[in-house]
């Protein structure tokens, strides 16, 4: 039995840096999925929510405060959090529900307003066993901390330059230049990296993804539905895997918000790292391979933590993906363009809208709709991702 | 300074604070011998394993760097930043025995740019932040001394 679920329509409200109520924004992103999938919000049977923590209590319970905006009908709803993977995991529960029989179409949302500077821990007082408080309170280990620790083992061990990271910047600028979505359009230079002010040493301004208002939605159904709403289920773009695990013990690589790894004295490490694993089990589930691969969307938090995922991903092996990225393969045009859209580094972070963007990405691109910055025959994509507290995220489209 | 201040751990039960050599104190599971750090008392994290006590242990001082970084920005509350800010390194430590990587602060006196991935490092003990009544210590982490050396 096919797993397929047909992605109906896609829709986002651009990514900036307002502060208004986040439902504004997601709102635009709902209209515009609902009229990209020809579907009414009244035949809508279920809405995924993506949740934000910064919101208040509407933010914790996305699902049913999109319902409620849209006008009550009545639908079911549910509420997903998953750090930097909530858009994936709201994906996920529609397409499960849709799987099982439970619903036939489906809206998936997630929309976020975001605090200026820093990401800090999420409410007030002393939390002495909240490791996500205790980083901030012993070490000042802030998101760029643990993004500057992989960027630098890369320089250490893997022989990486602060130029080859600046490319990472001047190839998603350029990608972003076209993508109405993005919040910086600006085309920059390695000079303008190299020059930004260090924030986490070897990491400077520029080579870091800033925080962002924004909204993106999906549509999605089941192959029946579609067949029927649309005549035929020819050329629709598809989710054809979701993958959502978790870290195995020993985590032996330290990840946000953690003081340390795991130990592996005892119990030997598992056969691949959890960033590594998320996108093996979205190729699993798919049966394909990073070969079958037309597009990427990953995860730049930072310029350097692309260079990660090229690995993670399978486009290359361990070490290789300054030489992957030196070789052009990776911008539009080479073998396999990573970051199409202009990645997190022309969006910065909207969090439970992230990972459903990537998705919008990957269905305009797969549907040759994806103009300024279309990959020329694109029919599979992918997407990963990864956040606090054990989250990531990798989902493939295909045509 | 005050000569009423008095010196307390930043974190309760992490670190020892004997000023010559301290360590860090990791939960070892009395069942299957895995290590944890921090310390905890409940539920071991090995999922083949299903004791639900872990017992207090001390752990490696040394250990060589897995990565590292400096700070040039004040980090948000509830960190307790030094107005004007000093930037400071921070070290991901593996340590030698146990197999575990352990983030910290690095010694004031360290920059980042002396630091290589590979490099042993060994446990200190400096100053997070004080108050009115107290100074508050935290473990730090700072090159080694050569082995069997004067130190």
């Amino acid at each position: 039995m096919s797993r397929d679920v047909a992605i109906l329509g896609a829709g986002m409200h651009p990514w900036g840096k307002w502060g208004r109520d986040f439902t504004e924004y997601g709102m635009v992103a709902a209209r515009a999925a609902l009229a990209d999938a020809g579907v009414a919000w009244t035949d809508i049977q279920y809405v995924a929510g993506g949740d934000t923590i910064r919101n208040g209590y509407p933010g914790f319970v996305a699902g049913s405060t999109f319902a409620q905006k849209l006008g009550w009908t009545g639908v079911r709803v549910s509420s997903n959090y998953a750090a930097c993977a909530t858009g994936a995991h709201a994906l996920q529960q529609a397409r499960a529900q849709i799987l099982a029989g439970f619903c036939d179409v489906a809206l998936v949302i997630g929309a976020d307003t975001t605090p200026k500077g820093f990401f800090a821990p999420v409410g007030g007082g002393d939390r002495k066993a909240d490791p996500d408080w205790l980083r901030f309170h012993l070490l000042g280990a802030t998101n760029p901390v643990y993004f500057a620790l992989y960027a630098r083992r890369r320089m250490d061990v893997y022989g990486a330059t602060a130029e080859d990271f600046a490319q990472v910047k001047v190839k998603n600028s350029r990608h972003g230049l076209h993508n109405p979505y993005a919040r910086f359009r600006k085309e920059n230079t390695v000079e303008d990296v190299v020059n930004s002010p260090v924030v986490a040493d070897p990491l400077r301004l520029l080579d870091i993804c800033a925080t962002s208002d924004g909204a993106a939605a999906l549509v999605v159904s089941s192959m029946e539905f579609a067949e029927k709403l649309r005549g035929s289920t020819a050329g629709l773009p598809k989710v054809k895997a979701v993958s959502t695990v978790t870290p195995r013990y020993p985590q032996t690589v330290l990840e946000m918000p953690d003081f340390a790894t795991d130990s592996s004295a005892v119990v030997a490490p598992p056969e691949r790292t959890y960033k590594d694993s998320i996108a093996h089990g979205a190729y699993e589930e798919a049966g394909l391979g990073p070969d079958d691969l037309d597009v990427a969307e990953v995860y730049d938090l930072s310029t350097a933590l692309e260079l990660d995922w090229y690995e993670n991903i399978g486009l290359c092996g361990e070490g290789e993906a300054e030489a992957l990225l030196r070789s052009g393969a990776t911008t539009i045009g080479g073998r396999i363009p990573v970051n199409p859209s202009g990645g997190l580094s022309c969006f910065g972070e909207a969090i439970p809208a992230q990972a459903i963007a990537q998705v919008c990405e990957l269905t305009w691109q797969v549907t040759g709709r994806a103009e300024g910055r279309q990959v020329e025959g694109a029919r599979v994509g992918i997407t990963a991702n990864q956040g606090l507290f054990g989250h990531g995220s990798s989902v493939i489209v295909g045509i | 300074m005050s000569e009423t201040v008095t010196r307390v751990p930043a974190v309760e039960g992490w670190f020892t604070t004997d000023p010559d050599a301290p360590h860090l104190i990791g939960a070892q599971c009395p069942k299957c011998s895995t290590l944890v750090f921090p310390p905890r008392e409940n539920v071991c994290p090995n999922p083949s394993c299903d004791s639900d006590t872990l017992e207090p242990t001390p752990l490696s001082r040394r250990g060589t760097v897995w990565s590292y970084t400096e700070n040039h920005y004040a980090p948000p509350p509830p960190y307790v930043a030094a107005d004007p800010f000093v930037p400071y390194a921070i070290a991901a430590v593996e340590l030698d025995e146990e197999g575990i990587v352990v983030l910290g602060q690095v010694a004031k006196h360290v920059s980042a740019s002396e630091l290589r991935v590979g490099m042993e490092m060994q446990l200190e003990l400096d100053t997070l932040y004080t108050d009115d009544e107290h100074e508050y210590l935290v473990y730090v982490w700072a090159p080694a001394a050569p082995k069997g050396g004067a130190q």
